[in-house]
């Protein structure tokens, strides 16, 4: 079979071992209450951070309305999963979640993707904030107050599990050539035009992709910590998303990642001192900009390195 | 008819402060195409040494209002020259998400400082109220609408007939080609950057004495609001932003009169979607077209 290749193998592994690992220590009590949480974080912003990634590294298109798709995944799993407190309702609001958010984000992006840039960024965070007043104001929400007592089915088989396969399915996508075409609209929109590739297709379609992911996170989200109220998916959240894509490098999936972890640490240790991080994440904006805008990664993956060391290796 | 009327008269009072800070960002959007996420902020410093002025050195209402502009332009000019100059020949989505970056760092840094509890505003002026034909209006609105309109001739008055406003315009239309003809670019782009921020920081100081209220978070909502203002207005347009900030001002008193208040942010945002849609060069823009 051509999908047991050597790396894939490895691959498949590497996740496996990862797994155990984790769910060895977390029986064995070494990993506490605390650290899961940060686990927990690290992964639903591995989601959040990758889905976005698709939108703005990889298509360019500058979305600040991310939190929004995540709010709808988080209310239709939520209360979803108060309905119906099992694993199977779990898993039917997670779907149920992801499958409205991308619904909204097919609404939402086939007219607004025609803006470019500072517009788009703009009627995505309107798009986001409309989303949140909506939830205010509805009563199977319960409004301001949100909703509480969500059963916690979340746990690291399910957080491994869908970080995971977000991670695969969305870079297999960047590989084939419906990622190829994405690409192509974020090097030249008009060049890609003309070679005959239907922008707007491509632009809702990872537009819709990344909906479906962050429904996806905010319903994983919902189910781990209890409770879920509008205010948490409001504009800084989004903000909290875009920081760990452009810090990781926009159009590197795997300095996505880096970086969603790197944040969950420093979030986990700055818990105290709310400010304090707000102002950290704020410069570490302004400086990776004028210093290292491409990030940490910028376009690059990890196996890209290693490769290029072996060329070099090659050519001595 | 008076309920509509009285809706009409808060809305050109609030759409007068939004008009205010939306010349900043038409400006600055003019003549470098940013937009400006820090102006906002810009706005809630302003509020906030006004307060200063007004309770700790116990200053009237216009020399508060005089020194919060001048020193919110200073600080409109040090952000330019620390965190825009530096990008001058990046990306436009590089630019944006350094204006996230300040807006959040001006929003944390204040909240470190002043704490994130809601203050209220001195009064400084007297509550007098007048009653004309049913409608009632407090001194405060006729001082922010007074306030407003004597800025922005102010600023007509320096956009037309004086050499900077020359010069703004020169850059506004081409950057290149004005640097040619003599004019210093950057000097230019500050000093759009000073009258912008000091028109925010007059808007901080008018709502904080009518709203009676400050945060460090206050700047983020007027801040898309006078964004969406400037859209409207046609962006890059100086009576645009006038007549954006009003229709804005009065469509949300009317929201929130009319309909239910809690659908007042979600009204003006959906209003912004439709304009881009409709009209993305809003009322009074230019219409540029896309050159490969």
């Amino acid at each position: 079979m051509k999908a047991l290749t050597k790396k894939n193998l490895l691959i498949l592994g590497a996740i496996l071992l990862t797994f155990t690992v984790v769910q060895g220590l977390i029986s064995v009590g070494i990993i506490n209450k605390f650290y899961e949480i940060t686990i927990a974080m690290i992964c639903i912003n591995i989601i959040l951070a990758v889905s976005l990634n698709l939108v703005t590294g990889f298509t360019g298109q500058f979305s600040l309305g991310h939190a929004g798709f995540m709010s709808i995944g988080a209310y239709f799993g939520a209360v979803i999963n108060l309905q119906m407190e099992s694993t199977g309702g779990f898993l039917l609001g997670i779907f149920a979640g992801a499958l409205a958010a991308t619904l909204v984000g097919i609404l939402i992006g086939i007219p607004t993707l025609r803006l470019k840039g500072d517009y788009l960024a703009i009627a995505t965070l309107g798009m986001a904030e409309i989303i949140r007043v909506v939830f205010l104001n509805l009563d199977i929400t319960n409004g301001a107050a949100g909703l509480s007592g969500i059963p916690r089915y979340t746990n690291w088989l399910w957080l491994c599990f869908f970080t995971v396969a977000t991670v695969l399915l969305i870079n297999n996508f960047i590989k084939s050539s419906y990622g190829r075409a994405c690409i192509s609209i974020r090097e030249d929109e008009i060049a890609a035009e003309s070679m005959g590739i239907n922008t707007t297709k491509y632009k809702v379609m990872a537009f819709a992709i990344g909906a479906f992911f962050a429904g996806i996170a905010g319903a994983l989200h919902s189910s781990y910590f209890y409770f879920i109220r509008p205010d948490i998916f409001g504009f800084l959240k989004s903000i909290d998303i875009l920081i760990i894509v452009v810090l990781g490098g926009m159009g590197s999936i795997t300095g996505s990642i880096l970086a969603a972890i790197l944040l969950a640490v420093l979030t986990t240790y700055l818990q105290a001192f709310t400010a304090v991080r707000m102002i950290i994440y704020a410069l570490l904006l302004v400086v990776i900009m004028i210093f290292r805008p491409q990030g940490i990664m910028g376009t690059k993956e990890i196996s890209d390195l290693f490769k290029s060391k072996k060329k070099d290796e090659r050519i001595g | 008819m008076e309920q509509f009327l009285q809706q009409v008269v808060n809305g050109i009072s609030l759409g007068s402060i939004y008009a205010l800070i939306a010349l900043g960002y038409t400006m600055v959007y003019g003549i470098i195409n940013l937009i400006n996420f820090a102006h906002g902020d810009v706005y809630m410093i302003g509020a906030y040494i006004g307060f200063a002025a007004i309770t700790y050195a116990k200053l009237g209402f216009f020399p508060a209002l005089v020194i919060t502009m001048i020193l919110c332009a200073i600080l409109g000019v040090v952000i330019e020259r620390v965190a825009y100059k530096p990008l001058r020949n990046s990306t436009r989505i590089a630019v944006l998400i350094t204006a996230i970056g300040v807006s959040l760092l001006l929003e944390y840094v204040m909240m470190f400082f002043v704490g994130a509890e809601v203050r209220s505003y001195p009064k400084v002026l007297s509550g007098e109220v007048f009653h004309l034909v049913g409608v009632v209006i407090n001194i405060q609105q006729i001082y922010i609408v007074v306030t407003a309109i004597a800025l922005m001739i102010l600023l007509q008055f320096i956009v037309h007939k004086t050499k900077i406003g020359k010069a703004m315009r020169a850059v506004s239309v081409d950057q290149d080609a004005a640097q040619l003809m003599g004019i210093k670019v950057d000097s230019t782009i500050s000093y759009t950057f000073a009258i912008g921020s000091a028109f925010a920081g007059a808007a901080g100081v008018l709502v904080g004495i009518y709203y009676n209220s400050i945060d460090p978070l206050m700047g983020i909502m007027p801040g898309l609001k006078a964004f969406i203002a400037a859209v409207f207005g046609g962006i890059g347009s100086i009576p645009g932003a006038m007549i954006g900030g009003l229709s804005i001002g009065i469509m949300e008193t009317l929201v929130s009169g009319y309909g239910n208040s809690m659908y007042r942010d979600a009204a003006v945002f959906a209003f912004l979607i439709i304009i881009l849609i409709l009209k993305p060069t809003g009322l009074l823009g230019k219409n540029t077209r896309e050159k490969v």
